[in-house]
C-alpha cells in the first residue's frame, strides 16, 4: 500500500473497501458510505479533537534538546491537565522516522523539563527508559495556554509538510482530548451526516482520548494501545438501546469507538452512559458484544489497529482484503483510504442471545 | 449614522410564556452553567456581554487580542476565563478554540462579537485601502467563520445532548442599509449576516441555531472611532445592548429546547 502523504481532509476521491458479514469484498467511493448503512442502523463516531501533543524543549539536568509526545491521561477532565503519560525522544524531528530517532538523555524521577512556556517534572518512569509520567507546573489555564502556544500536532515522517492543528481535527471534533487524530472521522462530512439523517440512520458520538498509534520502539508498541479514558453521553447510550431493540447495526467510526463500546459492554453486554477507562485490547480472541461493523483506515499487519480487525473477521478475509488493497492501490495511514469491516456472520451464530438478532435472519447485505 | 432608522436583523420574538408551575428549570435559569464564548470581550459590547452573562449564571470565556486587556478583565471579574488571540489570524483560531474548550469543557453558545471598523477615520470606498477591506473581512467574516467551524463539533455535541446550541453573530444595520463611508465595515457585516442565515438553513434542523443581531448605535470605542463627534448621551449603553442580546439568545435556546422536547423519543428504562 502507498502511504497517504498529504492531509487532504476532504478526502475527495478517497476509496472504501467493504467486507460484509458473508466475507464478500466490494470497492466503493468513500463518499458513498451512507449507501452501505441501512435505516435503523446507528453510526457512532469519536468526537475527540486532537491536542498539540508534541512539545520541543530541553532536559534541564542533561542540557540536551528533547521532544516530549504526550501519550495518555488518566481522565477526560479539562480542569485536571497536570498529569500525562509521555514519550521522550532525543534530538531530531519528524523528518526522521520514529524508529531512527536519537535517544534522549537518561531520564530519572525528579528531572525537570522546559518545554517552551511550559515546565514539567518527571514523576516516575513507566517500566521503560523513555516512557514517563510527568506533571506540568501551573494552573489548568496556564497549561492549556502553553499547549496552545507551544504544542504542535504529532507529526508523521510519511507526511512531508508539517501538519497544522487544523489538519488533525475531524469535521466533528469537540473535546480536545486525543493525542493523535481519531482519523476514521476524516471520512465524515456534514453533508454525509445530513444524508445519513435523511435515510433514517441515527448518528451519535462518544469521546475517546485516542492515544499514540506508534512509538517507534518495539517493546513499547507491544504495549499499545495505552489505557484511554472515554465518555459515553446519555443520548448515545439511549440510541444504542433503541437500535439493539430494533435489530439495527452499531457501526463504529474508528477503532477507538470499538474499544470504548466493547469496554463499556464487557460486564454484561449493556452500555451505560458515563465515563470509563478502556484498558482492553481487541484481538482475535475478543468476543464482540457491542459493535457490528467498523470503519477504519488501512493499517499494516501487526499494528494494534490491524489486530483489532481479527475480532470481526477470520484471517482468511484479512488475507483477501490485503490483496485487494494492494491490487487497487489503496492509500494507508491517517489521511488515506478506508475499510468498512462487518462482523462475520459465522461468529455471530456462536453468540446466543446477543441482542436478539438471530443468525441467518434473512438480512441481506446492502448490495 | 445617527439619524437612520434602526433595522433589527433578527425576527426573534423576545416574548414567551412559561406555564405556571411548569417544572422546567432551564427556562427559569436559562444561563445557569451554560458554557459561553465571546470574542472581543475586553471592551465595549463584548465586555458588557461578559458581565451580563456572568450575572445570569453562565460560565464565560472570552477572547481578546491584547494580553493587558485580557488581564484587566480577569483582574476585575475573577470568575471568567480569558484567552489571548486574534480571530482575524488563521493561525490563532485553533489555539483559541483549544483554550476555550479547555476552559469550559465544551461549548453551548458562541458569540462572535469582535469587529473591525475598516479605515479610521471612516473613508469613502474610493479612498479605502484594499488592506483596510481585507482586515475588516478577516475579522468580521473569516474569523467568525473559522471559529464557528472549529467549535462546530462541540456545539453539535451540546445540541445532541439536549443542551441547545446557539451561535450569535453581532451585526449592524450597516449590513442591511448602504451608508456612505461605512463600505468596508458594511460589506463585511453584510457577508456575516448572510453567512448566519445560510448556517441556520443548513444546521438549524440539527439543533444548532444561528442568529444575527444588530445591537444599535452604542457608546463604545468602535463607535467613537467611526463618529467622533457623536453625543454619547444619544447612544445606547453597551450594558443595555448586552441585556437585549442575552434575551435574544435566551429566546432562541428556549425555542430550540422546546423543539428537542417535542421530538425526542421517550426515555427508556
Amino acid at each position: 500500500m502507498i502511504a497517504a502523504d498529504s492531509p487532504d481532509r476532504r478526502g475527495i476521491g478517497a476509496k472504501l473497501l467493504s467486507i460484509d458479514r458473508h466475507g464478500t469484498i466490494r470497492h466503493w467511493m468513500r463518499s458513498a458510505l451512507a449507501e452501505l448503512v441501512s435505516a435503523g442502523d446507528l453510526v457512532i463516531a469519536n468526537d475527540a479533537a486532537t491536542l498539540p501533543a508534541s512539545l520541543f524543549g530541553n532536559h534541564v539536568r542533561g542540557q540536551r534538546p528533547i521532544e516530549v509526545r504526550l501519550a495518555s491521561r488518566p481522565s477526560l477532565d479539562v480542569t485536571e491537565v497536570s498529569d500525562f503519560v509521555a514519550l521522550v525522544f532525543g534530538e531530531g524531528d519528524f523528518r526522521t522516522r520514529t524508529e531512527d530517532r536519537g535517544q534522549p538523555p537518561a531520564l530519572a524521577p525528579g528531572d525537570r523539563l522546559v518545554l517552551g512556556p511550559l515546565q514539567a517534572t518527571i514523576v516516575r518512569l513507566l517500566n521503560h527508559p523513555r516512557l514517563v509520567f510527568l506533571r506540568f507546573d501551573g494552573s489548568a489555564r496556564e497549561i492549556w495556554e502553553g499547549l496552545a502556544r507551544h504544542g504542535r500536532p504529532v507529526q508523521y515522517s510519511h507526511v512531508p509538510l508539517p501538519l497544522a492543528l487544523w489538519d488533525t481535527w475531524t469535521p466533528i471534533a469537540g473535546p480536545p482530548v486525543a493525542f493523535e487524530p481519531p482519523s476514521a472521522g476524516f471520512a465524515l462530512s456534514w453533508d454525509m451526516l445530513a444524508s445519513l439523517a435523511a435515510r433514517g440512520i441515527q448518528f451519535a458520538t462518544i469521546t475517546h482520548a485516542a492515544g499514540l498509534s506508534s512509538t517507534g520502539d518495539l517493546t513499547l508498541d507491544a504495549r499499545l494501545p495505552f489505557d484511554e479514558p472515554y465518555r459515553i453521553p446519555m443520548p448515545t447510550a439511549q440510541a444504542i438501546l433503541q437500535t439493539r431493540a430494533q435489530y439495527g447495526r452499531i457501526i463504529a467510526i474508528g477503532t477507538t469507538v470499538v474499544r470504548a463500546l466493547e469496554h463499556a459492554a464487557s460486564v454484561d453486554g449493556s452500555i451505560a452512559a458515563g465515563e470509563g477507562l478502556a484498558t482492553n485490547k481487541i484481538s482475535r480472541s475478543t468476543r464482540l458484544r457491542a459493535v457490528d461493523a467498523v470503519l477504519t483506515g488501512t493499517h499494516e499487519r501487526g499494528t494494534s489497529h490491524y489486530e483489532l480487525l481479527r475480532a470481526f473477521v477470520p484471517s482468511e478475509s484479512l488475507v483477501r482484503m490485503d490483496l485487494e488493497l494492494d491490487t487497487h492501490d489503496y492509500q494507508t495511514h491517517e489521511y488515506g483510504d478506508s475499510i468498512l469491516v462487518e462482523r462475520a456472520a459465522r461468529s455471530f451464530a456462536m453468540r446466543p442471545g446477543r441482542h436478539n438478532r438471530p443468525a441467518g435472519d434473512g438480512r441481506q447485505p446492502e448490495r | 449614522m445617527t439619524t437612520r432608522d434602526r433595522t433589527t436583523n433578527t425576527a426573534l420574538s423576545l416574548e414567551r410564556t412559561v406555564a405556571p408551575g411548569a417544572a422546567y428549570d432551564p427556562a427559569l435559569h436559562p444561563f445557569q452553567n451554560r458554557r459561553i464564548a465571546i470574542t472581543g470581550g475586553s471592551s465595549g459590547l463584548g465586555l458588557a456581554l461578559v458581565r451580563e452573562l456572568l450575572h445570569r449564571g453562565a460560565r464565560v470565556a472570552f477572547v481578546a487580542r491584547k494580553p493587558d486587556g485580557v488581564k484587566r478583565v480577569l483582574d476585575e471579574l475573577g470568575c471568567v476565563f480569558g484567552v489571548v488571540g486574534d480571530v482575524s489570524k488563521k493561525e490563532d483560531i485553533h489555539p483559541i478554540a483549544l483554550q476555550l474548550l479547555g476552559a469550559l469543557g465544551g461549548l453551548d453558545i458562541l458569540i462572535n462579537n469582535a469587529s473591525d471598523l475598516g479605515p479610521t477615520p471612516l473613508q469613502p470606498l474610493a479612498d479605502t485601502e484594499c488592506e483596510d477591506l481585507e482586515r475588516a473581512l478577516a475579522t468580521n467574516v473569516l474569523g467568525p467563520f473559522r471559529l464557528t467551524k472549529a467549535l462546530l463539533g462541540s456545539l453539535a455535541a451540546s445540541a445532541r445532548e439536549g443542551r441547545g446550541a446557539v451561535v450569535l453573530n453581532v451585526s449592524s444595520d450597516a449590513a442591511i442599509n448602504p451608508y456612505a463611508r461605512w463600505g468596508a465595515y458594511a460589506a463585511s457585516k453584510a457577508a456575516l449576516h448572510h453567512l448566519t442565515r445560510v448556517w441556520e438553513q443548513e444546521l438549524g434542523a440539527s439543533g444548532i441555531h444561528f442568529i444575527s443581531l444588530d445591537p444599535g448605535d452604542m457608546d463604545t470605542a468602535l463607535h467613537a472611532a467611526a463618529v467622533p463627534d457623536a453625543d454619547p448621551s444619544t447612544l445606547k449603553r453597551p450594558a443595555t445592548a448586552a441585556r437585549e442580546i442575552a434575551d435574544a439568545v435566551d429566546a432562541t435556546l428556549f425555542r430550540a429546547l422546546q423543539v428537542v422536547e417535542a421530538t425526542s423519543p421517550p426515555e427508556r428504562r
